[in-house]
């Protein structure tokens, strides 16, 4: 069965001819109550900028609701209609990308424990066969980030990669380092 | 029952199992081999751009179960024709991508946007970081978009792609090929691949299409001409089926249908 899969190949340097579009940024539209800007740069393994990258990102929304069918609690039920729960963005020449959200709620894990609220991403760029597969955690969640059952498989020294920083104005920073010391957990899903 | 419903009735009562107990489809693993690996060495640009450190398991819980299905509410326009978005006809050889997305079972997956680039009939992209001195086609753009019908089906109308020359390595040109997105209905199904034509003699010397460590699933990246599917008088067809991971469960089903 799993055999059958066609094969992951790299988005290449001129995806931008297709992917990116001008809303892609807003997870939330802009000038939504609540929202937080999140900014990052994304380095290779010497510390230089990709300037050709894409990021992507999903998540719940502000109550830890998905309008998906895979959500065993139903139907979200007055739900933001204009909450878009995906990001996209594609990295500039000095390998920053922005992406504005809304912290999303906490998760069931399903079986009693819970998720920190979080984001999923995905990193696409030419030399990347595959997508890289990270999180989104936030610096205002100490305990919940504390219990959360996926950091807690992580190693210790490496989890503050998986939560963003507080910046300037309000923003917050995630920075993606693909190796290095500071290299991104990275995760295999 | 379906797993969604017994999900709904755990969540929802707490009687199957307690507080907060669900069950939720789990996406197969892909077989070794079957995806390349993120550092491979004949392609050079892997070296700095992959992660050394060991990844880290991450289970599929609600946010890797679900995903964006982006429809007409958020990308609308759909462009399956990408020999008509200009005043006049592109320049090359026309031509019909039709297939089906399925998911490992063999299910079909609706509703479920796919998005291309490529080449013109020259070998140029339109993009501004492209210098490749071939011509650039004034009716040729080379993107396209459509979303998948309820079998799972879709069809494009583009011109053969070219080839071109990468600097990856002495004298290295790629295979012709058409860059596919895709999203599936989870995160955990997202894949982003390339469509290569049968019998290109680029094939057996690309290390971007030979990074597949697997033979068979790099021939599963080959679309197959068609006769069938070929127009007659009009274009020419390949047919390329595209499998994404597939989940034993009723993930596809809504909570609520009886």
């Amino acid at each position: 069965m799993s055999e059958l899969l066609t094969p992951s190949q790299t988005v290449g340097p001129y995806f931008a001819m297709r992917l990116p579009w001008p809303e892609g940024p807003f997870v939330v539209p802009a000038g939504t109550p609540g929202a937080s800007t999140i900014i990052g740069r994304l380095y290779d393994g010497v510390g230089d900028p990709i300037p050709d990258g894409m990021i992507e990102t999903w998540q719940a929304d502000q109550n830890g609701r998905f309008a998906h069918p895979a959500d065993p609690r139903g139907p979200v039920v007055d739900g933001d209609k204009a909450f878009r729960g995906f990001g996209r963005a594609q990295t500039t020449r000095d390998g920053s990308f922005t992406i504005v959200t809304v912290k999303p709620g906490p998760l069931p894990f399903g079986d009693g424990r819970t998720e920190a609220p979080h984001i999923d991403v995905s990193v696409f760029a030419r030399g990347m066969l595959d997508r890289s597969v990270t999180r989104i955690y936030f610096p205002d969640e100490p305990e919940a980030n504390e219990a959360d059952p996926v950091l807690a498989a992580v190693p210790a020294a490496r989890r503050p990669t998986l939560i963003a920083v507080p910046y300037d104005d309000g923003l917050l920073r995630f920075d993606i380092h693909m190796q290095g010391d500071n290299e991104t957990v990275f995760f295999d899903l | 029952m379906t797993v969604s419903e017994q999900g709904l009735i755990a969540g929802d009562s707490g009687q199957a199992g307690g507080p907060g107990k669900f069950v939720l489809p789990e996406y197969m693993k892909p077989r070794d081999g079957n995806h390349p690996p993120l550092g491979f060495p004949g392609y050079k640009s892997t070296a700095l751009r992959h992660p050394k450190q060991p990844l880290v398991l991450l289970p599929q819980r609600l946010t890797e179960v679900t995903g964006p299905l982006l429809g007409d509410d958020l990308i609308s326009m759909q462009d399956a024709d990408l020999t008509t978005q200009h005043a006049g006809e592109p320049q090359g050889q026309r031509i019909i991508v039709v297939g089906r997305v399925l998911d490992s079972g063999g299910k079909p997956v609706p509703d479920t946007l796919i998005e291309i680039w490529q080449t013109n009939a020259a070998g140029r992209y339109r993009h501004t970081r492209e210098h490749h001195p071939a011509p650039l086609d004034p009716n040729f753009t080379g993107v396209g978009r459509v979303i998948t019908d309820q079998g799972g089906g879709y069809r494009f109308i583009t011109i053969q792609p070219g080839s071109y020359p990468w600097g990856n390595h002495y004298n290295a040109w790629r295979p012709a090929h058409i860059h596919m997105s895709l999203f599936g209905r989870a995160f955990t199904q997202r894949l982003v691949t390339q469509m290569y034509f049968p019998g290109d003699p680029l094939l057996p010397i690309d290390p971007i299409y030979n990074s597949v460590p697997d033979e068979k699933a790099r021939a599963r990246m080959v679309a197959e001409f068609s006769i069938e599917d070929t127009q007659p008088e009009w274009a020419l067809a390949y047919r390329f089926d595209i499998v994404l991971r597939g989940s034993e469960q009723s993930v596809f089903e809504e909570p609520h249908s009886e």
